[in-house]
């Protein structure tokens, strides 16, 4: 395995409270290769989010990020806001779940396209603005000069993801972070916006970071899963081996409740429970509310995550037994 | 487009010629007419004399049928004569028209300037420091009576520090524009800082709204700078509401141009009206009070041009 592009350690982000911080992800680990597909699950609130934007150096104020990020060789934390701008957009850029908010509804979508061209390869709007129709042809836009000169309201939500790739793709960035790209999407759409992004992802070689709380559309994209809970990494896994032999109670939980096409239920499984207030889980596994499995050590303690098989590690007391 | 805005101008046209008829009513509504008021002056007048007069100037005929032979008039341009100027309505109107549009368009740019700016340095940290100053500053502003405001900047810069004149458009026996321009500071001032405190606080709640969108994380992400984030992308979204509400507003400056030529002694419109109503002057009233009505519509249609304009998912059809 080559070394990896992105290193994520300790990685914190914790928002300003009465008497200290509040950390919405509370100490993360996890690497990508270049080339590879990292998918990131996890229900609402669980803190996918704040972990994509940690990397855009995009966590809203007063939220701060800690801990380590290292991309290619240097460290993300703690660096300029000269820097992180040189870095956003170019070499690490960022899909956002609402094509339909998302994009500046007072401009045309080829000049958002090629704004970043002219913010990080110094060219005029004119050559930008050519390269900005390539690149709407490349996501597979027909007629491509026209829509250029389109407003987002005149596009349709596939258009206009297809148009957010076709910006954070714009300077061929080497990390890819995908927010829900296709949640707002009906399917038929995010089918091809998935097949969209493994065919550019094959031409340019970057890596994707893909978060979504739709484990079944994760599978069809990641090389490895990351199964997020409560600001935390409960189990990681090549995602075979998280199908097959998922570990953490969690993620077997989630695995449940996906519906199966073959067989009609009368209900669907649910995880009983929501997900737990961040500041009052400090001690014990975050999970423990909700598991059927839980015990007294389990509440008394969190579980480190342990690595149960090569390259699958989990998180729970009960994932080794 | 052509055909919208030709429609919009039929439309304002129809609504000139109700306002027309309102205003119309509304003098002949008045206590006294002319007469009472010439009489007053000339108490030897007989009965016979005052009738041949009344019969004269149209005064005995019924409202609605002197209304008739006003339109007929007005609408070859024909506006009358001003009974307490002495001179044709339109000769009368026309400089002090010139002069409260000199006086608005400035302090109207003068104000959206400033509250752009202000309204945007409030917005980039709400509930900072600087965001607190300028609430006050708006806060005062809209709170502060015209008349109050236009006494105090007399007795500062005109009384006490010699450095504006205190009222009229002209020293006698200079008139060149650099004293021209003088006279009109305090004015402009004034009547700017009316209307910035409103603007201020229009500007700084849509920057503010507009600044939590997606699309200026967008905008971030990509790696624009933050000043490209907020005049860019951000300000050009905002200026959609703002845009309306001030081109709307230019009409409601006539209200605050009435008190500061007053204050001021500018020969405008305002006092004109004002002078007119007062003196029974039939013709320049109603003709003064009709151009204030385009001017508002005018306003009106800008406003809606400038939003159709600003905004590319409005089409004017």
């Amino acid at each position: 395995m080559s070394a990896p592009l992105l290193e994520v350690r300790g990685l914190r982000v914790g928002f300003p409270r009465a008497g200290g911080l509040r950390h919405v992800v509370a100490g993360i680990d996890y690497a990508l290769s270049p080339g590879r597909t990292l998918g990131v699950v996890g229900e609402s609130g669980c803190g996918k989010s704040m972990t994509a934007l940690a990397l855009m150096g995009l966590v809203p104020p007063p939220g701060r990020a800690e801990g380590s990020i290292r991309f290619d060789g240097r460290e993300l934390i703690g660096q300029s806001a000269a820097e992180w701008r040189a870095l956003r957009g170019n070499r690490i850029a960022m899909v956002f779940q609402e094509p339909m908010t998302a994009l500046n509804p007072v401009m045309p979508v080829g000049a958002q396209i090629a704004e970043v061209q002219v913010l990080h390869k110094h060219l005029g709007w004119k050559e930008a603005g050519e390269n900005a129709v390539a690149m709407l042809e490349a996501v597979g836009i027909n007629s491509p000069r026209e829509r250029a000169r389109a407003y987002p309201h005149q596009l349709s939500g596939g258009m206009r993801q297809r148009a957010m790739i076709a910006m954070a793709l714009a300077c061929e960035p080497a990390l890819l972070v995908a927010d829900e790209p296709t949640t707002a999407l009906d399917v038929t759409i995010q089918a091809q916006i998935l097949d969209l992004m493994l065919e550019l992802q094959d031409r340019i070689g970057m890596a994707i970071q893909f978060i979504s709380h739709n484990l079944a559309v994760v599978s069809e994209i990641a090389h490895e899963i990351i199964v997020m809970y409560a600001g935390r990494i409960v189990e990681r896994a090549p995602a075979d081996a998280l199908f097959a032999n998922p570990r953490h109670p969690y993620t077997q939980g989630l695995i449940a409740t996906l519906p199966d096409p073959e067989q009609r239920v009368a209900r669907l499984p649910v995880i009983p429970g929501g997900v737990p207030d961040l500041d009052a889980g400090a001690r014990g596994c975050r999970f423990a509310d909700r598991c059927a499995l839980a015990d007294a050590g389990c509440r008394a303690a969190e579980p480190p995550a342990e690595e149960i098989a090569p390259g699958h590690f989990a998180a729970c007391f009960k994932a080794a037994a | 487009m052509t055909r919208y805005i030709l429609r919009r101008i039929l439309q304002a046209l129809l609504v000139l010629l109700v306002m027309s008829f309102v205003i119309y009513s509304l003098i002949g509504l008045m206590p006294g007419d002319p007469l009472d008021i010439m009489l007053a002056s000339n108490p030897g007048a007989t009965p016979e004399v005052v009738e041949h007069l009344r019969k004269l100037y149209g005064l005995d005929q019924p409202l609605m049928l002197r209304y008739l032979r006003w339109l007929q008039d007005a609408l070859v341009g024909q506006f009358g004569y001003s009974r307490t100027h002495s001179l044709p309505v339109l000769s009368v109107l026309v400089p002090a028209l010139i002069q409260t549009c000199k006086l608005m368009i400035i302090s109207f740019i003068a104000s959206v300037i400033l509250a752009f700016i202000l309204g945007i340095l409030a917005a980039l940290k709400p509930g900072g420091i600087l965001d607190g100053v300028i609430s006050l500053f708006a806060f005062a502003g809209i709170s502060v009576p015209v008349f109050w405001l236009a006494l105090m900047m007399i007795l500062v810069f005109a009384v006490k520090l010699h450095w504006f004149p205190a009222s009229g458009i002209a020293t006698v026996g200079d008139g060149g524009f650099r004293d021209q321009a003088l006279h009109l500071v305090m004015p402009v001032i004034t009547l700017a800082l009316a209307s910035t405190g409103g603007f201020t606080r229009y500007v700084r709640a849509s920057m503010i709204e507009v600044l939590r969108m997606d699309h200026v994380r967008t905008a971030r992400a990509k790696g624009a700078a933050e000043w490209r984030v907020v005049l860019v992308h951000a300000f050009r979204n905002a200026l959609i509401p703002v845009v309306t509400i001030m081109a709307l507003s230019f009409g409601v400056l006539f209200n605050g141009a009435l008190l500061t030529e007053t204050m001021f002694a500018q020969p405008g419109m305002g006092k004109m009206i004002y002078d007119a109503i007062l003196g029974n002057d039939f013709n320049l009233a109603l003709t003064g009070l009709l151009f204030a009505t385009v001017v508002t519509l005018l306003s009106n249609l800008v406003a809606d041009l400038a939003y159709g304009w600003l905004d590319p998912r409005i089409a004017l059809t």
